[in-house]
């Protein structure tokens, strides 16, 4: 299901492909790129996108160092949605920094 | 058809009525940036015209590519911004994810957050694309969003979202419709819309 994938690498990362996290139920003020519709919500990293500059930190004029591992994580979308009218097998992905994930 | 579906002047509407905070600020910004001698107006001229005139044909040629040449599609799949180099196409994006339509998946793109999009391969993002509307019910009703764009995805098949919220782009590479062979490259991108690359409508060879 997971195609090989030339996204760089992150060595030094918490998690790895087919893995389950959770991510974080959290409400901090400020610039934040992890939608409230996942937090909370456990799903699996479906891939590694790398090591990237902190958007939090960006936001305010700093350098977005040290950068965050991203990953893709997919979510059965009634997993997200209690009341989800599609069907079963429907997913939605995205992708949360590393300090957003727990292992769940 | 010559004509897109999309109302060209109603994405123009804030041309309307006093400029903005947002406005005056840019404007201000594009005069002192020309006033340093940083950008010329003509550069700032040539670049909205490749929004809207070059880059959104961009799209639709890589994937008629990739209909054809089936190396290039793995390629594409693997890593969307090198594929997209080898075209002379530079993202400006960090990544392009390309998701593949398949009898059994049908992914669709969206940013909640914002209005995330792959401008220099699709040109500038729709109206709908940035609307609250689509971006808060196509995560939660993608079936009921797609059926509003009269595209009806069997039960069977699995609907796919992808939240563009943070570093990636995406593109949909969509299936490539019956009746279509041995149609030339030029002709198959002449079917490929910029709604069939973000997944709310699928090609059509009868269009």
């Amino acid at each position: 299901m997971t195609l090989p994938s030339a996204y760089t690498e992150a060595p030094a990362r918490r998690f790895n492909v087919g893995e389950r996290v959770r991510v974080k139920l959290a409400f901090p003020p400020g610039h934040r790129r992890t939608p409230v519709y996942v937090r909370g919500k456990s799903g699996v990293v479906e891939r590694v996108c790398g090591a990237f500059a902190n958007p939090e930190e960006l936001a305010y004029g700093f350098d977005g160092n040290p950068k965050r591992v991203l990953y893709r994580v997919r979510f059965r979308q009634r997993e997200l949605w209690s009341d989800y009218a599609g069907s079963e097998s429907d997913h939605l992905e995205l992708e949360i920094y590393e300090h957003w994930l727990e292992a769940a | 058809m010559k004509h897109h579906d999309h109302d060209h002047s109603r994405d123009r509407s804030f041309d309307d009525g006093p400029p903005s905070e947002h406005e005056i600020m840019s404007r201000a910004m594009q005069e002192l940036l020309e006033a340093k001698g940083v950008i010329t107006a003509e550069q700032l001229r040539r670049r909205m015209e490749q929004f809207d005139a070059e880059f959104p044909q961009r799209g639709a040629r890589v994937i008629a590519h990739a209909w054809v040449d089936a190396d290039f599609r793995q390629r594409l799949l693997v890593d969307g911004k090198r594929a997209c180099a080898e075209w002379g196409i530079d993202l400006e994006a960090d990544r392009l994810i390309a998701v593949e339509n398949t009898p059994r998946l049908h992914n669709v793109i969206v940013c909640t957050l914002c209005s995330c999009y792959p401008r220099a391969l699709l040109g500038m993002p729709p109206t709908w694309y940035k609307s609250e509307n689509y971006r808060r019910r196509v995560v939660r009703e993608p079936r009921a969003v797609l059926r509003e764009f009269g595209t009806v995805i069997p039960e069977e098949v699995e609907v796919r979202v992808h939240d563009s919220n943070a570093d990636m782009r995406y593109v949909v590479v969509p299936m490539r419709p019956a009746g279509t062979d041995g149609w030339s490259e030029e002709r198959l991108a002449s079917i490929i819309t910029r709604d069939a690359l973000v997944g709310v409508t699928v090609p059509d060879a009868k269009r």
